[in-house]
This record gives C-alpha cells, sequence and structure tokens, in this order.
C-alpha cells in the first residue's frame, strides 16, 4: 500500500475540478505542451513504449490503436472518448470526470495531436448529466485559457473537445455502437473490419478511446514511458483505478498499481467484507467477466494476471459476494440486465438472453426442472462467439461462470423446488451504504 | 420471486396520440441551432439526442408532433427519429410524474437491498414500477447500473441523484421530496467530498 496515487492523488479536495486547482497542483497542460514540441509520431511512439493498455475492458494497447489510425487520407479523423460507463460494477470514469476533468481534457488534446485529429467527443452516458455540467463548464475555461480552440500555445494546432451526452444505452459503451449513436441513429455494432481506425465516425478514421486511458496519456508525456511502465507489472505498466463494490465495507475507487492483488483489493483497500461474513466469490471485472473463488485471491489484479487465473480484469470493477448470495439469483440478476441492454442487432444475443432470463427466473422460483440445466448451457454456446460484438459473450458468462463453479446450487433449486438461500438474507440484510 | 414487467422496456413503447402541434421556445431553438455547429454541416443527424432531450424538458414527454419537430430541425424523416427514441431508455413516450424515481436494480445495488427499496416505494405510492402516481408527482421505475455501485442502493430522480437509500429510508424520502423537492437529493457524494 506504499503506492502513491497519480490519477486520483486530489480528488477529495473540494476545488480539485478547477483549472486553477489543475494548473497549481497537477502540472496543469504541461504535458499538451511538451507534447506540441514533439512530432505526433513521436507521441505515439512514446505511448506505445510505455506499454499503456486501454482501460475500457479489452486491455488493447492504445499505442497501436492509435498508430492503426489510417494516415493518408484526405478525410478528417476522429477521437471519440468512451465515457458511457455503464458495465455493472464499473464506476472509476465518473471519479475522473467530476473531481480531475482537466485531466480528459489534455489527454484529449493530446491524442488528437497524435492522429492528427481535430476534434474529440467525449461520448458520457445521459445517467451522467452532474458530470456531464462540470465537464461542459471546465471545457469554457479551457477554451478561454487558450489550452483548446485555434492555434494552441502558438504550435498552429487546432482542437476542439465536445460533449456528447447518450440517452441511456449499455450498447453505446461498444466502440462502433458508440459511433453510430454519435452519428444519430440507435447504437448497434457495426460488422467488423472495417475498424474503426480505418471507418469510424462519419466514415472516417477514427480512435476510440476509455475515460481512464485518455487520463493517463498526460502523465505519460510528462514523465516518460518508462516511469509509466515501472508503476506496474511487465506490460501491466502504469496506475490503475478499481471499483470495489458490494459486499464490502468501505465500497469505492482505489488507485494502485496492478502489482495489488485481489486480497489486497478487498481486504486492506476495501476493509475486508461488511458484518465479517465468508467471502463466497469475486466478480473481477464488471459483471461479464467470469467469476473468481476465494482461493484465487492472491492473483495480482493485472490484466495478465486474472486472466491467467481464467477471468478477466475488464472494466476493474469488482464486485464483492459474501456467502448470503444465491448463485441462480445472482445470474438471474445479470441475466435481467443483459435481457435490458441487448441492442437487438444478432438474434442469438437478442433471443438467447431473454430464454437465459426466463430459464433462470423458472429455477429461482422452484419450478426448474432437471433438463434447465442443460439448456441454459446449451442457449449460452450458441450466444457466445454468434455476435458482431462482445455483448453476447458477456451475456453468457455469468450464466456459465456461475454453472460451472457452482452447479451444486443449480441442481439444488431443482431437487428441493425452491431458492437454497433465503431471501430474506438479500432483502431484509443490513444495508451499509446507509452508513455513510 | 416474480419481477414487475418492466412496462418501459423498449420493444412495448406506444407512440403517443398526435395533439398539440409542437415548435421549439425560441430560448431552446437557439440551444439546438449552437450544438448543431458541434457536427460537420452534412451530419446533423448527430444532435438528435440532444433535439430530443430539448422536446423532453420542454413538454415533459416527447409525443408525435415533437417527433416531427425533430425530424425537420435535423433534415430526416419522422420514422428515423422514432427509431431512435424508441431505442433509448432515457426518452419518455408517454406523460411521467414530475419526480421520476429510477431505482437501480443491478447486481452491485440488489445486494446492498434495491429489491426492497422498490417495494418500500411501491407501497409508499400505491403504484407499480413502471406506473405513475395518481397525482402525476411520482412515477416509479427500474432501471440498470448507473455507475455508482460505491453508494448502492442508488435512486436517480430526473437528473439528480440520491445515493445510498435504505429500505428503511423510503418512505421518508418521499414525504421529503413532497416538502422539499430537489432539495431532498443526497446529489452526487463526490461533489461535496
Amino acid at each position: 500500500m506504499s503506492y502513491q496515487p497519480v490519477l486520483t492523488s486530489h480528488v477529495s479536495e473540494p476545488s480539485s475540478y478547477t483549472l486553477d486547482f489543475y494548473m497549481k497542483h497537477l502540472r496543469g497542460y504541461e504535458g499538451l505542451r511538451m507534447a506540441l514540441t514533439l512530432k505526433p509520431n513521436d507521441v505515439i511512439e512514446q505511448v506505445k513504449a510505455s506499454g499503456l493498455r486501454g482501460r475500457g475492458g479489452a486491455g488493447f494497447p492504445t499505442g497501436m490503436k492509435w498508430q492503426f489510425v489510417l494516415k493518408d487520407t484526405p478525410k478528417p479523423k476522429y477521437i471519440c472518448c468512451n465515457a458511457d460507463e455503464s458495465e455493472p460494477g464499473t464506476f472509476k470514469d465518473h471519479v475522473l470526470m467530476e473531481r480531475n476533468p482537466h485531466l480528459l481534457i489534455e489527454g484529449c488534446a493530446i491524442a488528437c495531436y497524435a492522429i492528427g485529429a481535430k476534434i474529440a467527443y467525449i461520448y458520457i452516458r445521459g445517467e451522467f448529466f452532474h458530470v456531464q455540467q462540470i465537464l461542459e463548464a471546465e471545457i469554457e475555461k479551457a477554451y478561454k485559457a487558450g489550452y483548446l480552440g485555434k492555434n494552441i500555445f502558438g504550435s498552429g494546432f487546432d482542437c476542439d473537445v465536445f460533449v456528447h451526452r447518450g440517452a441511456g444505452a449499455y450498447e453505446a459503451g461498444e466502440e462502433t455502437a458508440l459511433i453510430e449513436s454519435l452519428e444519430g441513429k440507435r447504437a448497434q455494432p457495426r460488422l467488423k473490419p472495417p475498424f474503426p481506425a480505418v471507418e469510424g465516425l462519419y466514415n472516417c478514421p477514427t480512435a476510440v478511446n476509455n475515460v481512464e486511458t485518455l487520463c493517463n496519456v498526460p502523465l505519460i508525456v510528462l514523465n516518460g514511458a518508462e516511469w509509466f511502465a515501472a508503476l506496474g507489472p511487465e506490460k501491466n505498466g502504469g496506475p490503475k483505478l478499481f471499483c470495489v463494490s458490494g459486499h464490502v465495507k468501505n465500497p469505492g475507487v482505489y488507485e494502485a498499481s496492478m502489482h495489488t492483488t485481489l486480497r489486497e483489493l478487498v481486504y486492506d483497500y476495501a476493509g475486508g467484507i461488511r458484518g465479517d461474513r465468508q467471502l463466497k466469490a469475486i466478480i473481477p471485472g464488471g459483471s461479464s467477466v467470469p467469476l473468481m473463488l476465494p482461493n484465487q485471491l492472491d492473483t495480482p489484479a493485472s490484466f495478465d494476471g486474472i486472466q491467467k487465473a481464467g477471468s478477466l480484469l475488464g472494466s476493474a470493477g469488482l464486485i464483492v459476494l459474501d456467502d448470503t448470495v444465491c448463485m441462480v439469483w445472482l445470474a438471474m440478476n445479470l441475466l435481467h440486465f443483459y435481457r435490458h441492454e441487448s441492442c437487438g442487432k444478432c438474434t442469438p444475443c437478442r433471443e438467447g438472453c431473454d430464454w437465459l432470463y426466463k430459464l433462470l427466473q423458472r429455477l429461482e422460483r422452484g419450478e426448474g426442472r432437471e433438463k434447465d440445466l442443460d439448456l441454459l448451457f446449451g442457449v449460452s454456446n450458441n450466444i457466445i462467439g454468434k455476435t458482431l460484438c462482445a455483448f453476447g459473450d458477456a451475456a453468457a458468462t455469468p450464466v456459465l461462470s456461475t454453472m460451472k463453479l457452482f452447479r451444486h446450487e443449480y441442481e439444488a433449486h431443482v431437487r428441493e423446488g425452491r431458492c437454497t438461500l433465503p431471501a430474506d438474507w438479500r432483502r431484509k440484510g443490513e444495508v451499509l451504504a446507509g452508513a455513510h | 420471486m416474480e419481477y414487475a414487467p418492466a412496462r418501459f422496456h423498449r420493444s412495448e413503447r406506444k407512440l403517443a396520440e398526435p395533439g398539440e402541434p409542437f415548435t421549439y421556445t425560441p430560448e431552446n431553438q437557439a440551444k439546438f441551432d449552437q450544438v448543431v455547429t458541434r457536427y460537420p454541416p452534412d451530419r446533423r443527424k448527430s444532435a438528435i439526442l440532444y433535439a430530443l432531450y430539448l422536446v423532453q424538458n420542454q413538454q415533459g414527454y416527447i409525443t408525435a408532433a415533437g417527433m416531427r419537430h425533430v425530424a425537420e430541425q435535423i433534415g430526416c424523416t419522422a420514422a428515423e427519429v422514432e427509431d431512435v427514441v424508441s431505442y433509448y431508455t432515457m426518452f419518455y413516450t408517454r406523460p411521467v410524474g414530475k419526480y421520476v424515481l429510477n431505482v437501480c436494480r443491478t447486481l452491485s445495488c440488489a445486494l446492498l437491498g434495491a429489491e426492497r427499496v422498490t417495494d418500500e416505494l411501491s407501497e409508499k405510492l400505491g403504484i407499480k414500477p413502471g406506473e405513475t402516481d395518481p397525482s402525476g408527482t411520482f412515477t416509479l421505475m427500474e432501471v440498470e447500473c448507473l455507475g455508482a455501485c460505491d453508494r448502492a442502493p442508488i435512486v436517480m430522480v430526473n437528473d439528480d441523484w440520491h445515493e445510498g437509500l435504505t429500505p428503511d429510508q423510503c418512505s421518508k424520502f418521499v414525504d421529503e421530496i413532497r416538502a422539499r423537492g430537489q432539495a431532498a437529493f443526497s446529489g452526487c457524494h463526490l461533489k461535496k467530498e
């Protein structure tokens, strides 16, 4: 726990979101000034050397993403910042945008410079209206101070940053769906290739980056690629925000290096399980990744570490589950989410999520049959890999993962004709969040 | 356990009956004209979500006349506008109450009692999720993850937030809103820290 936060170092101070504060305490816009003295390609090389991986979920190297953006084209290029933070269990971008918005604005400007774009759109989810107001006011200030707009720092580089408000669609977090939504259509994914780097927004070369990813960019330019890489294990460098929620004493966003283990995150940072109950399982990266068991707690919370343990770091949304949680109920709750949020474009996902939800509801009600378990398995496997985007895989994961690790609970539901854990535990349990 | 059907599920939405003609107030027209310049001139459709928010803020919900007005503003067909309206969950195509209580029901909130929050609010207001009370003051909705899982259970009221609403506080919360309006909401904790 000797780690010193860099992304969220000052977020608890009341004025941390202001331009004055950013300039005074956080070397504000120095990164942009420095980047503008470099060649765009050198900025990309620096980000590549840092090993920065996308913080949105896939962990794809950001420098490579930028390098793929088509350079020889008369078309304009775009940066789209993905601020449609909707993955259940994830709430890190929220903090960055609300408490440190200038870091994101600076990151957008540097990213634009690196790929040769003049406009960055920040696509923010509609539910974050209070965040959007702060962000827009701070962008306004950045324009007035000359950090955005025409001829920034006299370098001849022009850059505009606009906030675009979504209207409630989880699927808009998928990069091509985000682009569709930005174009004023339904947020439904496109067939890839062509990838956004070649044909993205308005059919122009586009890079779509997560908020946390872009916030790391000014730090890399300022402090160097080696500094960044040294903050974490090999290929998992840099600061990382972890969102811990569920049955823990102190849920919240914690910044740490990716050396940190899941045990440290749950027991040191988040204070352990509420009521000192038994830990049953952890979802390490937002609702779309496989569950992990208590005996895997010593896994380092890095992209590679968690992948090796059979799950994914995803968006680093840790949902901690104690022994009062019924796994069939958990799958049912998540499938209600996926059923509602499925964009409806691909049949396996659109129909399959509804099927899965209905089957799980039947099991949880105690009306499940023996063959329903095979049916769940079959339907899930008919969604995975058969959809345009990763949503389908994400939706089937809670079912397959809980069935793999807790099959006995499913069988008990069928055998005893009821939910085997008292629902009262969940419905009447002490509610921690009210205590603050 | 049976969940109440999500009445505002997008596939079940109906287009509102054609009513009064709709045009933006001069103020909203100016806002739209300003925002549309953020996008390339041949890509006015990008401003469609913003245009629809303006209609909803002006009218409380989005009528067919409102959609036609947006179509004129954007330069597309009314069908294209309805296509968008029917997809996004934050647009209402029928009247809602003055306060729309959106209770998050996804995992992290559910683990900390969100189901009972909905039950308690439902009992207090005498309406089921998806319904509006007879006085038109409250609409109760269940929504999916709002992205503030550390302060569960979360309720979004119109564009404001109320965090950490425990089941036993629900009844008082409703009374507080009746008495004090917006001031009853806790807002986002980040603003205060």
